[in-house]
């Protein structure tokens, strides 16, 4: 049924997969290059691109590997034009030397992980397994990316537009981490009308891109600095804008955290039947909330580190789709000065809406 | 007086890191010499690799970007795809175009990629200290062939120009040595037909020049000249491969 | 009101058009709406499913265990999903392919030959479509009025494909008494 484009001329709500929605949101923002190598569960992200990149004015490739098509990126956005790629788990372990040199030479990028379960070849379900690889950065270096996890094909295709106006503001590589789930279920999406949409020419041109010197002197699109002195130099500078990303870009949802005694926290599609499981919860009387991290990094700190220090006693139940990746992270916000517990599954497993009423029940009891 | 010699002016006045005898510096002046006489510096984009030549872009004067170890054709073919009207070429080592990069060399020239890539064969890493190259000579020494390369452990000498010309979507494959005068001139020509390919949307066409590194074949610079003629180029023969 | 739907059957059937065409028709109609798809490894082997949520309210998860709904158009999809029935649930069983119809207590079981039905009225391919019409009239919660609106768009300038699948609509709803 390809009747998306008739549809959204009229600005209704169009049918769309989690995949479909990033590569859109993609087109949208002025993206103009994709490269890409097929693994399921990300396969209609490949194939929207392949469809229509080439109409949209851009490059579309089919490279011969993760490795290929991370480093096409990298040589697409060294020439100043908004990039993307996208994988699944093992092939974003492929992907992250080039990354490291994304990130090492300041190079704007978009990186979309739709996870599937792990390690090894793992299987194809949803699952959270790879926070830590994108949260603490897989690749080798001192380095950061900013990391959005969308929880509808709604946020998909908003947080897809925000991840490229970050990855130019920023010089930064952005990841935009979904679950197989998203990935693949379609929901009613509301585009962005027609003036939203970005046109790639009319974005501002990027000084520092190789595009040939003519008038002026040579741009030079590295991550290496030979001479002792210089990397540390270049390093504190990164450091700087972590530490400004950190204050700028803390973004979450809060669902009735002002009298909670249980704060369930939990992101992407998992947030969904946490919210699920905390309005059951409320509708027995019970005081739970619920805190949704929208950006992974930076971690949404300040939300916690207030709640933390309040001074009535509360419990934050954290829910994955694995055995405690984004846990490490709250307690570290948290920093002991509260009680911080733990739901997970992974290999597939999804934790239920019965199990996480079930914990929050043993928390309020004990 | 008439001017008959200036300075290359894609290439700056300063002292490369090069060893005595290396090739690099004298085919970076030989790329830098073909860019001024097609005048084509400020449209051109340099790719350069990990390896000895690492810090070309600090000798060349126009833009460069600088690729993860072997990832140079992938980094180049977005390059020339998102600005086909620039001129590309990526410069490789033989680690970084025939080991750890072969199959970005070999998908972007069976994609038939209109690039130019000038690739050095000096059989050997220096970069890391002398180790085996897949293009280093059954029974050379080297760091980590202590006994010589031997065939049946290592295999043979990888002829990946040869191998290149076998696919559709290459244009042209040349392999020139940095041995002689005459080589010299042979190489900057092989250079220059390369761009021109380029500029004529002909297509996909590597240049191989058979580089000496006497620090690593251990022999002063006389003798790796000849080690290039006598055997080196026995094994990788000159000339026009396709 | 939630309602969690799976239909199944085998590759060809129309599976997948069927399923999105309800989400599709969900969503003109309002309501929250999710569709799923079987995916991977899934899709081998010839069978194909999907699963589908309609809510008035925001859904949390877009699978689920216990079925609402089944529209089961052959015999390894009906066997593949009869263990997640519950009582109360209704199905949609295509006889033409289905001999024996599982008994659940509680259960509404409608079973019609709506591979025949729609090689009556011209095209085999059609049978989703009268599965469709048998559960807009038994569920009544998608109008036929705004689906007839979705079948110009769906099937572009077709007006022949149009037809046959207005007509195997009304066969299906008839069939519901």
């Amino acid at each position: 049924m390809n009747r998306e484009q008739r549809t959204e001329d009229r600005g209704e709500k169009v049918l769309l997969s989690g995949n479909e929605a990033v590569a859109k949101s993609a087109i949208d923002a002025g993206c103009r290059f994709y490269a890409g190598y097929p693994i399921t569960p990300q396969n209609e992200l490949i194939g929207y691109m392949a469809k229509n990149m080439a109409s949209s004015g851009g490059i579309f490739i089919q490279s011969e590997s993760e490795l290929s098509a991370i480093n096409m990126v990298f040589g697409a956005s060294a020439s100043g034009v908004r990039a993307m790629t996208s994988s699944s788990s093992p092939g974003i372990s492929l992907m992250q030397e080039g990354i490291s040199y994304i990130a090492g030479a300041e190079l704007p990028a978009v990186i979309v992980n739709i996870m599937r379960a792990g390690p090894g070849l793992g299987n194809i379900w949803p699952a959270q397994s790879d926070y830590f690889q994108a949260v603490k950065s897989g690749g080798h270096g001192d380095y950061h990316c900013i990391v959005l996890a969308p929880s509808s094909v709604q946020e998909a295709y908003a947080l897809t537009f925000e991840a490229f106006v970050l990855a130019d503001k920023y010089r930064i590589p952005v990841i935009i981490l979904g679950d197989a789930m998203l990935g693949q279920m379609m929901e009613p999406l509301s585009v962005h009308s027609q003036e939203f949409i970005v046109h790639s020419k009319k974005l501002r041109t990027k000084s520092w891109a190789a595009t040939g010197c003519k008038d002026r002197k040579p741009n030079v699109v590295k991550s290496f600095y030979l001479n002792l002195g210089d990397l540390e130099k270049f390093n504190l500078k990164l450091q700087r804008k972590y530490k400004n990303i950190q204050q700028k870009e803390q973004r979450y949802e809060e669902l009735n955290i002002n009298d909670a005694r249980i704060i369930l926290v939990a992101y992407g599609t998992m947030a969904r039947l946490a919210k699920q499981a905390m309005v059951s919860l409320r509708e027995k009387g019970l005081k739970v909330g619920l805190i949704r991290p929208i950006n992974l990094w930076p971690f949404p700190q300040k939300i916690f580190q207030r709640l933390a220090i309040s001074d009535k006693r509360l419990a934050f139940l954290v829910i994955e789709m694995s055995y405690g990746q984004m846990l490490e992270d709250v307690k570290l916000a948290v920093n002991g000065q509260q009680r911080v517990e733990f739901l997970g599954r992974s290999g597939g497993g999804i934790p239920t809406e019965e199990e996480i009423i079930k914990s929050s029940l043993s928390l309020l009891s004990s | 007086m008439k001017r008959i010699f200036g300075r290359t002016k894609s290439l700056r006045p300063l002292d490369t890191h090069y060893c005595s005898g290396c090739g690099h510096g004298v085919v970076h002046r030989l790329l830098a010499e073909a860019i001024d006489e097609l005048n084509i510096r400020g449209i051109t984009i340099g790719v350069t690799p990990v390896g000895c030549a690492v810090v070309a872009y600090d000798y060349w004067d126009f833009d460069c970007v600088e690729s993860a170890h072997g990832r140079g054709l992938a980094v180049a073919t977005a390059i020339k795809r998102l600005q086909p009207e620039k001129v590309v070429f990526t410069y490789q080592g033989d680690g970084d175009l025939a080991a750890i990069g072969t199959a970005e060399t070999i998908h972007a020239a069976n994609r038939g990629e209109n690039l130019t890539v000038v690739f050095i064969n000096n059989a050997v890493y220096g970069m890391t200290g002398g180790q085996m190259a897949p293009t280093t000579l059954i029974g050379q020494k080297s760091a980590t062939s202590p006994l010589g390369r031997n065939e049946k452990t290592e295999g043979y000498p990888l002829r990946i120009s040869e191998l290149l010309a076998q696919l559709q979507g290459v244009y042209s494959v040349e392999r020139t040595a940095v041995d002689s005068v005459y080589g010299i001139l042979k190489t900057k020509n092989a250079i220059k037909t390369a761009f021109q390919n380029q500029m004529e949307n002909k297509g996909f066409s590597l240049v191989e020049v058979l580089s000496a590194c006497p620090t690593y074949w251990d022999m002063s610079a006389f003798e790796s000249l000849d080690w290039i003629k006598n055997k080196m180029s026995k094994v990788f023969p000159l000339g026009r491969i396709k | 009101m939630i309602e969690r739907i799976i239909i199944a059957g085998f590759g060809g059937q129309g599976i997948m058009f069927l399923g999105k065409f309800i989400a599709w028709a969900a969503m003109r109609e309002n309501k929250f709406v999710s569709f799923m798809p079987a995916y991977g490894a899934e899709v081998r082997g010839g069978t194909s499913h999907c699963a589908i949520v309609i809510s008035d309210k925001e859904i949390a998860s877009v699978a689920f265990d216990a079925i609402d709904t089944l529209i089961a158009m052959n015999s390894p999809s009906l066997a593949k999903f009869v263990h997640r029935l519950r009582s109360g649930c209704e199905l949609f069983i295509n006889g033409s392919m289905i001999d024996n119809a599982p008994k659940i207590r509680g259960a509404k079981v409608h079973t019609f030959k709506f591979t025949e039905i729609a090689s009556e009225l011209g095209n085999a391919r059609t049978a989703n479509m009268v599965a469709l019409g048998a559960y807009l009239a038994s569920k009544n919660l998608l109008s036929l009025k705004n689906i007839l609106k979705l079948l110009p768009e769906a099937f572009k300038n077709n007006k022949k494909l149009q037809a046959l699948n207005e007509q195997a609509i009304k066969a299906g709803m008839n069939l519901i008494k």
